[in-house]
């Protein structure tokens, strides 16, 4: 008996010790790996560096393609170029009428038969009208708070200076949003229906999220036509994504027992689409809806760039003369304008669940829209007589702009030395090492141990799609561009991550952070980074650091959020179970609550990963010898080819990464008993 | 939806929109479409833009602003979607620009009269801790005063992006200068240093140019590098080194209007005015002051300067 307590925690340890080590064997093979190449990589040169002179001309077969496509591809009667051009046309005709109905005002001039020749103008809306609309709206959909936050939203527009430019940045959106969203719709249940459909539409979504919006710019302008048209069809491209994913999600998620009582009470096929799975699933759609809105409205700085005025525009130009508080104002009204989109969204999906409770408010909503047009013809009328309710007068503006400037100076001239010390220390201590190491791996370890990775987390299919994406890069000639992308979005994601995660678990426990968390998450998510890139270049001069804290402050939105999800998910019942079994606050969450939300958390992981490889088209803006420059380049020979592989090669990043952390994800899910 | 809906509600739209754009000709406007002037993100060329739209409004024209990207705007000018670009700068568009050209579906309009000076550019008060300046010699006497930890011992210099060109590191190599070139991304970021470092009257040594507000609002003086000239670029045994060219300053570069080759059909004489369009650096400098620097509208600067300079402006339709 004696021998047998003193043999056991012996024979335990033993079997721990071994079992760690086999643990480590995964190290093995990636090991020799490296060993092998590196020892191979003295005696052969090409193992080392991808030699020149095996660079496959992609670009020039891009090149060619886009030609033919421009101008030599045709249906018979009419071109490619024709039907796009005729889509273009169509869209602009809402964007037309909203522009008309909010900033221009209608010229109205049409032939009666006796009358004569009518001319005049109808005058848009008043913003008085727009702001009590609003205010309408939200009172509507869920009383006096929303009233107050929409309301007080655009009012902010007003007083500020910003409402002719808001107002043309708000009629985009109302055309690109429900665009976003039919794509997005169309494509998820696509997704949905066919296993092929969504293969083929999955490694789409990736490249419409991250290659970035200038390699594809000269094409979309001779497709599509000069202005607004095309920056909003470019808009939709980038903000579709996260809509074909959560329909998808959605549908996927409907519950069988609902499945199959429709089927027992005899629905058709498309009678159980429309009226079961499709409105099961709308909590979901909803939540696309409100990435679109989101995502459109960060892209409205780029959309600037090619054509559309508003805010954006007012962002770039005040910056350009380095105004920066009055940059910071105009930037802030386009995230005020994205906080009052969103809160009304968000509450059209929480009313349309009362609703199906109780029908009585129907009266309500007659008195509400009866109130609105009254207030609208109201306003107009009266706007005709007094200037001030058309138009908000400019004596009344309020500025802060001094006091920002002010702010600026004061920081740079008392604060300079310790943040420069500060990105001093980053430099030297951890970007310049990092660079060095990555730029200096050979080409070939690389693939290796990536497709290794790939096969022990998913098979020979993905280490072979894997290998393929990692490849792409140095066929085409862009390996230390790629390298070099990867150093700044990997530090950027790392930072990110160690800074979101924490702050996700302290609010899942803390209700008044998490929703003043929330602001700040959607102004970091539509604040366009120019408005605090500038200032980042003053204090932390131009270059990587500066770089940096864009990809930092831009992608840290989803580390916090799916963290803060991930964890409020947890089943309470287990909860509960842990608390029973005297489990101590601690405890519970690190060996609970955090295993469980791990793989919501590798989500947001891969979110933050995508989004930090979007901004590499701003850190171009900075000065950065990235892929983003590349394509910057690109775009100022208007050589389509080069661009385009320059954007193929951050999506190639991003396959890479999207599909190891999946694997791993659905490998971990397997293992908690979640799938 | 089946594939031949498709094709016929597109063949529908597409001959919707083919209707071809017709114009009478003789009298002015020959055709009511609006001229389609292109805005970028500088206030130089809005302002000329401006200025053009007022003339051509003036003699009777409809005129249109779109906000279009400097390099992008070409795909725009090629197919008629936009029709004049005021600022076309040698310096930083003539790639873009002659692969345009070689189309033949957009048309040089000329030159606008201004031009573009480039150099490298530093703030007075440097002139205190090297005294030597401007003289480009003297920059390497100085090169620790304008070095940083990541160039140390070497200078800074801050380039402009480098898709602006400027030889700035073969200048270095001619010149034998100690210093580093270190490029920004965009004009803002470039001048967004400037004006960190001349609040602490820090050292910096950037790329500026003119027209523009900088070097009006800045007090600061150029570099004077041996004088450009054709051969500097293209001779290496020209200039202080026998072997290398670029050794000397950057040229002056011209600045020119582009158009859609169809506008002199179009709108004749619009496209007059537009070739006749001339104005001087200094004219376009105190404008960008006022806008800039007292923070007039562009709109009223433009529209004073018409109003009171009539015959400058009478004289481009001729």
């Amino acid at each position: 008996m004696s021998s047998a307590t003193i043999d056991l925690p012996l024979h335990g340890n033993g079997t721990q010790l071994f079992r760690k080590l086999r643990r480590l064997t995964f190290l093995f093979w990636p090991a020799a790996i490296v060993a092998f190449f590196v020892i191979l990589g003295q005696q052969y040169q090409w193992i080392d560096v991808y030699p020149e002179q095996w660079v496959l001309p992609v670009q020039d077969w891009l090149n060619q393609a886009m030609k033919w496509l421009i101008h030599e591809c045709s249906f018979g009667l009419f071109t490619f170029k024709e039907l796009t051009r005729s889509l273009a046309w169509l869209v602009s005709w809402p964007f037309k009428l909203g522009m008309g109905l909010l900033v221009q005002g209608f010229d109205i001039s049409f032939q009666l038969p006796l009358l004569g020749r009518i001319e005049g103008h109808l005058p848009h809306v008043s913003w008085l009208g727009v702001v009590g609309c609003v205010s309408l709206l939200g009172h509507y959909l869920q009383g006096w708070k929303l009233a107050l936050i929409s309301g007080g939203c655009f009012l902010y527009l007003a007083v500020f200076g910003q409402w002719v430019s808001a107002m043309e940045t708000f009629s985009s959106i109302l055309v690109a949003v429900p665009l976003g969203v039919l794509f997005g719709l169309i494509l998820g249940i696509i997704s949905y229906w066919s296993k092929t459909a969504e293969i083929l539409i999955r490694p789409l979504l990736d490249m419409m999220q991250t290659v970035p919006i200038f390699a594809y710019l000269v094409p979309i302008l001779f497709l599509f036509g000069f202005g607004p048209v095309s920056a909003m069809l470019g808009t939709v491209i980038y903000a579709v994504p996260p809509m074909v994913r959560c329909t998808h999600l959605g549908l996927q998620a409907v519950p069988d027992s609902q499945l199959e009582a429709g089927i027992t009470s005899g629905c058709s096929r498309i009678q159980l689409f429309i009226k079961i799975k499709l409105p099961s699933a709308l909590h979901q759609i909803m939540v696309g809806i409100n990435q679109v809105i989101m995502l459109t409205l960060n892209m409205v700085i780029i959309a600037s760039m090619i054509g559309a005025g508003g805010l954006g525009y007012d962002v770039l130009t005040a910056l350009r003369r380095l105004h920066i508080g009055r940059g910071l104002e105009a930037g802030i009204a386009i995230v005020v304008l994205a906080i009052a989109l969103d809160r009304l969204s968000q509450a059209i999906t929480q009313s349309r669940r009362r609703k199906t409770a109780s029908s009585k408010n129907e009266g309500i909503r007659h008195r509400h829209s009866l109130t609105a047009l009254g207030l609208l013809f109201a306003t107009l009328a009266l706007g005709a007589e007094f200037q001030w309710i058309a138009l908000y007068p400019e004596d009344w503006f309020i500025s802060t702009a001094p006091f920002w400037d002010g702010l600026m100076s004061w920081i740079n001239i008392h604060l300079y030395d310790v943040l420069n010390t500060l990105r001093s220390f980053l430099l030297i201590y951890l970007l310049v090492p990092l660079k060095k190491f990555l730029l200096g791996l050979p080409w070939s370890v690389v693939i290796a141990v990536l497709a290794y990775a790939g096969y022990r987390l998913g098979g020979w299919r993905l280490a072979l799609l894997i290998a393929a994406a990692a490849l792409f890069p140095a066929i085409t000639g862009y390996w230390e561009k790629t390298m070099y992308t990867v150093y700044l979005c990997g530090i950027g994601v790392c930072i990110a991550a160690l800074i979101g995660i924490p702050i996700g678990i302290l609010a899942a426990g803390n209700d008044r952070l998490a929703s003043g968390l929330q602001i700040i998450l959607d102004t970091l998510q539509t604040l366009p980074a120019f408005v605090y890139l500038m200032p980042c270049v003053m204090l932390f001069r131009v270059g990587d650091v500066s770089a940096l804290v864009a990809i930092v402050a831009y992608a840290v939105v989803p580390a916090i959020r799916y963290t803060l999800h991930g964890i409020r998910l947890v089943p309470i019942p287990v909860l509960e179970a842990s608390t029973m079994s005297g489990c101590r606050k601690r405890q519970i969450l690190t060996k609970v609550q955090f295993p469980l939300a791990l793989p919501q958390i590798m989500l947001g992981i891969n979110q933050t990963i995508m989004l930090a490889l979007s901004m590499v088209v701003i850190t171009s803006l900075i000065g950065t010898s990235d892929l983003g420059q590349e394509v910057y380049i690109a775009l100022t020979k208007a050589d389509i080819g080069r661009g385009m592989v320059a954007g193929l090669g951050v999506a190639c990043i991003a396959t890479v990464s999207d599909r190891l952390i999946q694997a791993a994800t659905a490998r971990q899910k397997l293992k908690l008993g979640l799938a | 939806m089946p594939n031949w809906k498709k094709c016929l509600a597109s063949l529908v739209l597409a001959a919707v929109f083919s209707l071809p754009l017709t114009g009478l000709s003789g009298t002015i406007p020959e055709s009511k479409d609006p001229i389609k002037i292109t805005l970028h993100d500088w206030t130089g060329q809005i302002i000329n833009s401006h200025i053009m739209g007022e003339v051509l409004q003036e003699m009777g024209y409809n005129v249109e602003y779109v906000v279009a990207d400097y390099l992008a705007q070409f795909a725009g000018l090629e197919s008629g979607d936009l029709h004049v670009a005021m600022e076309m700068w040698e310096t930083t568009g003539k790639q873009a620009m002659e692969a345009s050209l070689a189309t033949g579906k957009t048309e040089d309009m000329g030159e606008t009269g201004m031009w573009a000076k480039e150099e490298w550019w530093y703030p007075s008060y440097m002139k205190e801790k090297c005294p030597g300046l401007p003289d480009w010699k003297a920059l390497n006497d100085c090169a620790e005063v304008f070095a940083t930890p990541m160039t140390a011992p070497k200078g800074r210099y801050l380039g402009g992006p480098v898709t602006w060109g400027g030889h700035d590191e073969e200048r270095i190599e001619a010149l034998g200068l100690d210093y580093e070139v270190v490029h920004s991304g965009t004009n803002a970021a470039l001048f967004s240093e400037l004006k960190a470092a001349y609040e602490r009257k820090a050292p910096i040594l950037l790329w500026v140019y003119a027209p523009h507000w900088v070097p009006i609002k800045y007090d600061g003086e150029w570099v004077e590098f041996p004088e450009y000239c054709d051969e500097c670029y293209d001779d290496p045994s020209w200039g202080v080194n026998p072997d290398k060219a670029y050794d000397c300053g950057k040229p002056y570069g011209w600045i020119k209007k582009v158009a859609w080759a169809g506008l002199k059909d179009k709108w004749p004489g619009a496209h007059r005015a537009i070739k006749g369009f001339h104005i001087e650096n200094e004219v376009i400098g105190e404008l960008i002051a006022e806008v800039d620097l007292e923070g007039r509208k562009v709109k009223d600067v433009a529209a004073e300067w018409v109003q009171n300079n009539r015959d400058v402006w009478n004289s481009w339709t001729k």
